[in-house]
């Protein structure tokens, strides 16, 4: 068979010789090789210093997006939730009211959205469900918690900052989006 | 130095009978471990280093060891109680009594010993002197005891051998 | 009265002496668990600890701390007094040996002369021999002790093991004995000193057998059966915690220095620093020179006992004790013959 790699080896199964037998050459050898990785660059990263780059695709914690004006993308179609194969989407519609233009975008919105961090495998599928572009998944993940209950992301942990009131904290979260988004195409 | 004689006495007889009367026959042995470091102790006191270090790498760091195996895998915690047998008991006190009367009868010829101990230049037990001695004034009897070893040992091969022997069979 | 009459000043000199080479070995081991972890992580191409402290300096520091804060757990169906006096009897072993090593030449310090060495006794080696066979109390009396099945197999393991390969090493170590014909570590190194030549160059299959063997002693992998975790949970100190196991541990990386230091003194010559004539140096400087060499020797034969441990996988027990019976001990014993007709034979 043709081989794929150049690093395919095949296993020797002749019987060992006299040297291979006393064993003694063969740790050399081990230590030897031992000893060359002892001064090998080491791969270790610090992490809370320093932190690995993801991979532009990477699929982490979700994100509720907001348009130019800061108004709720999310028109709590359902779809997300139908989509998600680990059932980890729950939420609740209502109607827009008069005066309520400036927060949300369309006339429905979702008045409570979670996502249980716990149940969720991160696939990505509610990205691509959602008709509206208005759930993304990040670069980041969720981070260790005491209690199952905080691994349940309410609406107000889901959504990114208003770029009208918090323009600062929309660019910091955008920034990674952006990524996200320009990788897709 | 008499000081240090008496309290080695004291912890060899001592821990001599502690062996004798601990229920448990782990804790036996490590009253004889502690019985054989007393002894040790003597020798140093002698001035046969040599015999004392031999004394407690054979007997207690070999030895006992293997004592401690057997009991240990045995597991006899306490539970084993001794036969009470009249006769038995009458049998061993005639045995000990006897072995008491040899020893007591060869430690008394050796008072030429105690002259050289007494002045402290016994240096029988340093090394030198004692292979000098070994290897010429007793070969003979050294070889012998070699032999009988071995054969113990080729014996007790043949014994394990055979019962594997016997499994492959059945 | 003749009881009181001893030469105080010579009593202090050795407790002094006793308490230098014990702190030494205690912060020895404390920095070999360190130096352990960190090679293991070089050889894995890790760093190895770096947080406590620069480097992590600090760290066997910290789990000093960590250990003696932990709960100590004594099992209810345990024997009591056995369960302490093993890891007693582990440390007690292990920091014995250290007594009659010679860590360097005598110096002369306020008109006396101190010997560095707390017992120059005609017996050396075999007071090393001695004590190492007691080593395996510690390990049997606490396995026994915690009433547990792993304790006690890892137990009788430990023991049957250091009973192997102790014949192995006194076989290796009497070749060595007919060239130097002395048993004094003193002596045996003052000879290397003055032949120039080291005991390896004459006893280099002695010098592989008796390093084996310290390996097999010591309890160092690849021969670290009685505390092997994969199969028996953790070996004999299974049921210890806090600072019982710490001694264990502890007692493993003395032994471990010591071990070092006895090879590095009788095989490699030491407190002779190479290239140098130490009789050419004065007092302090040649002191100073010889405890930078012996020191040397001893912490490479402990990067190289570490460096063995991450390379080399775990013996399964058969393979160990055919390694001690039929490998080791007949080559024991032929170096021994060799050397024997060799030494006859230069001496007509």
């Amino acid at each position: 068979m043709e081989a794929l790699t150049q690093r395919a080896r095949l296993v020797d199964r002749r019987p060992m010789n006299w040297l291979e037998r006393i064993y003694l050459w063969e740790i050399m050898k081990g230590m030897r090789i031992t000893l060359r990785h002892f001064f090998k660059k080491k791969v270790t990263i610090q992490y809370p210093e320093q932190t690995r780059t993801f991979s532009p695709v990477f699929r982490g914690l979700h994100i509720l997006n907001r348009d130019e004006e800061g108004r709720e993308r999310c028109t709590a179609c359902g779809l997300c939730a139908v989509a998600c194969p680990a059932e980890a989407i729950t939420m609740e519609a209502a109607e827009r009211l008069q005066g309520e233009e400036n927060l949300y975008r369309e006339e429905k919105y979702a008045a409570k959205y979670e996502i249980n961090m716990l149940r969720c495998i991160f696939c990505g599928l509610c990205e691509d469900a959602c008709p509206k572009d208005a759930i993304y998944l990040s670069e980041t993940f969720a981070p260790a918690n005491y209690s199952r209950k905080s691994f349940i992301y309410a609406k107000d942990d889901l959504l990114i900052p208003d770029p009208v009131t918090q323009p600062e904290e929309y660019a910091r979260a955008k920034g990674l989006i952006d990524k996200v988004k320009n990788s897709k195409s | 130095m008499q000081l240090l004689f008496w309290l080695l006495t004291l912890l060899t007889l001592g821990s001599a009978v502690m062996v004798v009367y601990s229920k448990n026959p782990v804790h036996s042995i490590l009253w004889l471990i502690v019985t054989f470091f007393g002894i040790s102790g003597h020798y140093v006191l002698l001035n046969a280093q040599f015999l004392a270090i031999v004394n407690i790498i054979v007997y207690a760091g070999a030895i006992m060891v293997l004592f401690l195996f057997v009991v240990m895998l045995m597991n006899l915690n306490m539970t084993s109680v001794g036969i009470k047998n009249k006769w038995l008991t009458f049998a061993g006190v005639i045995s000990g009594g006897s072995l008491m009367l040899i020893l007591v009868a060869a430690l008394k010829d050796a008072s030429e010993m105690r002259s050289q101990l007494a002045m402290h230049t016994g240096d029988i037990g340093l090394i030198n002197n004692l292979g000098m001695v070994l290897f010429k004034d007793y070969v003979l009897p050294f070889e012998i005891s070699s032999v009988l070893f071995l054969s113990a040992m080729v014996g007790a091969v043949l014994i394990g051998k055979k019962s594997e022997n016997e499994l492959v069979n059945q | 009265m003749t009881l009181l009459a001893f030469d105080w000043a010579f009593t202090i000199e050795k407790a002094i002496l006793i308490a230098i080479i014990i702190s030494i070995s205690l912060v020895v081991a404390m920095y070999a668990t360190y130096a352990e972890r960190k090679i293991a992580g070089f050889i894995q191409d890790r760093v190895g600890p770096n947080r406590a402290g620069p480097f992590g300096i600090l760290q066997p520091l910290a789990d000093g701390i960590k250990l003696f804060f932990k709960e100590e757990v004594t099992p209810n169906p345990s024997n009591k007094f056995l369960f302490i006096l093993g890891p007693s009897l582990a440390m007690l072993t292990a920091m014995m040996t250290s007594a009659i090593i010679p860590w360097g030449g005598k110096i002369e310090l306020g008109g006396r002369m101190v010997d560095l060495q707390v017992a120059d006794i005609n017996i050396g080696i075999l007071y090393i021999f001695g004590v190492v066979s007691l080593g395996v109390y510690g390990m049997m009396v606490g396995g026994w002790a915690s009433n547990n099945k792993y304790s006690l197999m890892a137990a009788l393991r430990g023991a049957s093991q250091a009973i192997s390969y102790e014949l192995a090493m006194g076989l290796a170590l009497i070749a060595l004995l007919m060239l130097t014909g002395s048993l004094s570590l003193r002596t045996i190194t003052d000879q290397q000193i003055h032949n120039n030549w080291w005991n390896i160059v004459y006893q280099p299959l002695g010098f592989l057998i008796f390093f084996i063997c310290s390996l097999a002693e010591c309890n160092r992998a690849p021969f670290d059966l009685p505390e092997a975790e994969s199969e028996l949970n953790m070996g004999y100190h299974q049921e210890y915690s806090s600072m019982k196991l710490g001694f264990f541990l502890f007692a493993e990386y003395i032994n471990m220095f010591i071990s070092c230091t006895v090879i590095a003194t009788l095989y490699l010559g030491g407190y002779d620093m190479p290239f140098v004539d130490e009789s050419q140096l004065s007092g302090i400087t040649a002191l100073i020179v010889g405890l930078l060499a012996l020191f040397g020797k001893t912490f490479l034969l402990i990067f190289v006992f570490m460096w063995i441990r991450w390379t080399l996988p775990r013996f399964r027990y058969d393979q160990l004790m055919n390694l001690g019976w039929k490998g080791l001990i007949p080559l024991a014993l032929i170096n021994m013959v060799l050397t024997g007709a060799i030494v006859l034979f230069m001496m007509k």
